[in-house]
């Protein structure tokens, strides 16, 4: 819940975070070394300098580290923990859904915990859906795109493949496909970063909700394009909100691009805990106002009625929660966390 | 992140024409970027060696700086060979295997290219950098009070007569637009337009609005890359800006304290 300065409480869902084990012992090679070390550049690349944390705090965090940091110290009603499995590069995955389920299970009703698959398994790949459906009753997943897999280095979500998992995700009820799109390295010989596959996959699976992590910067003309056409695919903030400490006016831009073209409706804020924390985040957010000519060239607001939908009201709708319901539940049951 | 050592008049002459390599998706000189670490001259031999902000840039830009960067320092004629070294990448072997050889990109990532060269990359990332180039010169004209048929009126004779000296950004960038305008061949005589697309259509006053819009976001993007790569590099290269003050938390979690020698070699922090 975050509370306004002039006293309004605010739902917030947090749509984008992890517990993660990046720290050395978990490391299979250079390459899970590497990859921790990119998020924490972009930790320190971005965050205030009084939220800057240690490299080991970085790495790998406590049950009550993250509850503290989420629903504590931080805002988050609820927070949506992504699986990503890196298996290439971390022993025993990077951030596992049996890890992530053990976590949400010390204070039920927070977190909601996202599954993932990789179609390159094949039949492999269906039975596991089966499995997290049945075990953890997952009502999203999240699609890691880039990952390395033997000699793969990456996927499309167009492969045959991935559409057979998508068609069975559909008949089982998950519902919500978070797409990362951000910075990756492949196809060597295309633009890196191209979103086009989200246009045919959304096209063709009308049940799913596509919302694509880092609203598919560095290509949000194109992602705002296919997000205009196509009803269900939505806007993750995650990345994209930071700048907004580092560079407001820039943030403004992207902002105020992603209001014109998608509306208010389909944006969702994320943290991407633990990369950075949701208190800070938040906080500047609810205090932003995007520069008068920006908005104006844009024919845009971000009012506070926006930023309300932005920071919990739109997630709800896709992941069915009655806001009222659950504010009425979660007030009852305080985060507890293990005395220190 | 910085400057390498540039000892020599012959060594000064190839970071000159370093200035000259741009990456690819941020249309800046790899020389601004501080991607460049050591550069060498010893008997018409040149080594250089980057460095990118992290390990996972897209070996396909990588490639595309490694050789801009061996083809500019080949370009003095005193100059027998060049080295480029590429460092701390996921495929650094390879890509430094590629460009020392003169081998073709898709022949060294053939099967992760789909057969493709990068010549479809190339062109993209110059009509990049060519719309930025332009959005900056226009935005400029625009802050002046010009309008919309003025603009879209300019030949590039008036393009060269203009004074820009108001508009910082427009007055950096004038150069650079019409680098790549008359190269390509977009604008050549003085009586041509010279804000034209790329496909060489002329700009109408009436669809102005519109294509400001789409330079805009051509710009949004870039400027992320930027913002992200400097951001990145800075963390990497643990080069946070520290300009006078006193050490702050980040100078102790990344060891900073007491203060590193501002005057060590590019070679001590590997």
């Amino acid at each position: 819940m975050y509370t306004t300065p002039d006293g309004k409480e605010i739902f917030v869902l947090d749509c984008h975070t992890h517990f993660w084990n990046g720290s050395p012992e978990n490391q299979r090679n250079i390459h899970g070394k590497q990859f921790i070390d990119c998020f924490y550049a972009y930790h320190t690349g971005l965050s205030p300098k009084e939220q800057l944390w240690e490299k080991s705090r970085f790495e790998k965090q406590s049950v009550e580290q993250v509850y503290r940091d989420l629903f504590i110290d931080g805002p988050d009603d609820m927070a949506i923990i992504q699986s990503t499995y890196l298996k290439d590069f971390y022993k025993e995955g990077f951030s596992s859904i049996e890890r992530s389920t053990q976590l949400a299970n010390v204070n039920p009703g927070r977190f909601i915990v996202n599954g993932s698959f990789d179609p390159r398994d094949g039949e492999k790949a269906l039975e596991y859906i089966h499995y997290m459906k049945e075990t953890f009753d997952i009502k999203g997943v999240k699609m890691y795109t880039a990952e390395w897999n033997g000699d793969s280095k990456g996927w499309k979500l167009t492969d045959p493949a991935a559409y057979k998992c998508f068609e069975l995700c559909e008949k089982l009820g998950i519902r919500n496909v978070h797409v990362h799109k951000g910075p990756t390295i492949i196809p060597l010989s295309k633009d890196a970063f191209s979103v086009d596959d989200v246009d045919y996959a959304a096209t063709d699976f009308q049940g799913l909700n596509w919302i694509i992590e880092h609203c598919g910067l560095p290509r949000l003309d194109d992602f705002c394009w296919i997000a205009t056409q196509e009803t269900n695919v939505y806007a993750g903030l995650a990345v994209a909100l930071p700048f907004i400490h580092a560079r407001p006016r820039y943030f403004g831009e992207i902002i105020s691009e992603l209001l014109f073209w998608i509306g208010p409706e389909k944006i969702l804020f994320g943290s991407d805990y633990a990369i950075w924390t949701p208190q800070w985040l938040v906080e500047k957010l609810w205090a932003y106002q995007i520069p008068e000519d920006i908005a104006a060239e844009h024919g845009v607001q971000l009012t506070d009625e926006i930023k309300e939908k932005i920071l919990g009201l739109n997630a709800a709708r896709l992941y069915d929660i009655d806001v009222a319901a659950k504010r009425a539940e979660l007030a009852q049951t305080p985060v507890r966390i293990a005395a220190e | 992140m910085g400057l390498p050592q540039i000892r020599g008049a012959q060594a000064r002459e190839v970071w000159r024409r370093l200035g000259a390599v741009t990456d690819p998706e941020l249309d800046e000189p790899i020389t601004d970027m501080g991607f460049v670490e050591r550069l060498e001259v010893r008997r018409g031999e040149v080594d250089i060696s980057f460095r990118l902000p992290t390990y996972w840039c897209s070996p396909n830009f990588a490639f595309l700086m490694a050789d801009g960067i061996r083809k500019a320092a080949m370009a003095p004629a005193w100059v027998s060979k060049v080295r480029v070294r590429l460092m701390d990448h996921c495929f650094a072997d390879r890509v430094n295997a590629a460009v020392n050889s003169g081998e073709a990109f898709d022949a060294v990532f053939a099967e992760m290219s789909d057969g493709a060269d990068l010549s479809e990359v190339r062109e993209t990332f110059r009509e990049k950098a060519f719309l930025r180039r332009q959005e900056a010169v226009i935005l400029g004209l625009k802050a002046m009070g010009w309008t919309a048929a003025q603009i879209t009126g300019l030949t590039l004779a008036g393009y060269d007569a203009l004074n820009l000296d108001n508009q910082p950004e427009a007055a950096a960038q004038k150069p650079r637009y019409r680098e790549i305008l008359v190269e390509d061949g977009l604008a050549l005589l003085p009586d041509d337009l010279a804000f034209v697309t790329w496909r060489a259509d002329p700009l109408l006053p009436e669809g102005l609005g519109d294509h400001m819009m789409r330079l805009r976001s051509i710009r949004i993007n870039m400027e992320f890359n930027g913002a992200m790569c400097r951001g990145l590099a800075a963390a990497r290269y643990k080069e946070v800006d520290r300009s006078g003050e006193e050490p702050e938390l980040i100078d102790f979690l990344l060891g900073r304290v007491p203060p590193r020698d501002h005057g060590a070699s590019p070679q001590s922090r590997s």
